[in-house]
């Protein structure tokens, strides 16, 4: 099974790549972006006897290693 | 006086701990490698410098699962003396064992110069050599040493006294607020509640061998040194 885990900053944690992103679209003329934020994008196939148990998985793994849980949260989706 | 230095894949300061440790101050130093289990008989480890595992994911956030992690976590919560140094720090708090992050820099490039520190506490294991207040200039070399934490456990810190080392100005930079990665208060070293583990992104041990420049490092070993045979003392009694 196919599982995606998201990986963003905290609200309020800096995000100096976001940041920086956003400041050069501003100088090509994209006055309409408020903000932007850099995460991680992870793919991660496991074998898993339901999508309950798929997601449940990959929350543990995002919790111990995926996701530093002092600047990060994490979401998971499923195919 | 035994020094553990432990080599992750990746690691590039643990050659420059060892010769401080062993070539300038005459200590034993057993070289761990991140794969084995045990620790053996050591007074104090080190985490050295460097890129462990190349910095994939998070810095420092692939070698705190290194088996050798498991050992240096149980050493540290004996009351053991661990020193982290710049991605040591960064292993550190990934493993929970120091608190906050290092996250990318505040100008997002690579910063590698001498800076001034001052030394904030002198009455830890690691600056018992040091004057309170004291400026030291120590060497930097990193990408992500910006200090992240929530504004109660930085109060804390604060409070405690664990803020052992702050960024104090330029020397030979051009970050006109002196703090070189936008950190926290400025924070350069941390030690834990109990004041065993010490985490900081300056290098002491590039500044040790009087042939090659400064000397100001020195003062973080021979603080451990002395603080272990002290302790050593206290138990032979």
């Amino acid at each position: 099974m196919m599982v995606k885990v998201i990986v963003t900053h905290k609200p309020g944690v800096l995000d100096p790549q976001g940041q920086t992103v956003l400041q050069s679209l501003r100088q090509l003329g994209h006055r309409d972006i408020r903000d932007v934020r850099i995460g991680k994008y992870i793919e991660i196939e496991l074998d898993a006897t339901s999508r309950e148990d798929a997601e449940r998985q990959a929350a543990q793994i995002s919790d111990k290693m995926l996701a530093n849980p002092v600047i990060e949260t994490f979401r998971v989706e499923l195919e | 006086m035994t020094f553990a230095v432990i080599t992750f894949p990746g690691s590039n300061c643990d050659r420059d701990c060892i010769w401080a440790l062993e070539g300038v101050l005459g200590y034993t130093v057993r070289n761990i490698f991140h794969r084995v289990k045990s620790l053996g008989s050591v007074d104090a480890v080190v985490l050295p410098g460097g890129f462990s595992y190349g910095d994939y994911l998070r810095a420092g956030a692939l070698a705190h699962f290194s088996p050798i992690m498991e050992a240096v976590r149980t050493f540290a919560q004996a009351g053991g003396v661990v020193l982290g140094i710049c991605n040591g720090f960064q292993i550190l708090c990934e493993a929970g064992l120091l608190p906050g992050a290092l996250v990318r820099n505040r100008s997002l490039k690579f910063v590698c110069h001498e800076v001034s520190l001052r030394v904030e506490n002198c009455a830890t294991i690691f600056t018992s050599q040091y004057q309170l207040g004291q400026e030291i200039i120590l060497p930097i070399a990193h990408s992500d040493g910006n200090y992240l934490t929530e504004p109660a456990t930085l109060a804390t810190l604060e409070q405690e006294r664990r803020v052992v080392f702050r960024y104090t100005g330029p020397k030979r930079f051009d970050a006109l607020d002196g703090n070189p990665n936008g950190s926290m208060n400025a924070i350069a070293g941390i030690v834990n509640s109990e004041g065993n583990v010490l985490g900081m992104m300056p290098h002491p041990e590039r500044a040790c061998d009087p042939s090659i420049g400064r000397t100001d490092g020195l003062g973080i070993f021979l603080s451990v040194a002395q603080s272990v045979a002290k302790q050593s003392a206290v138990l032979a009694e």
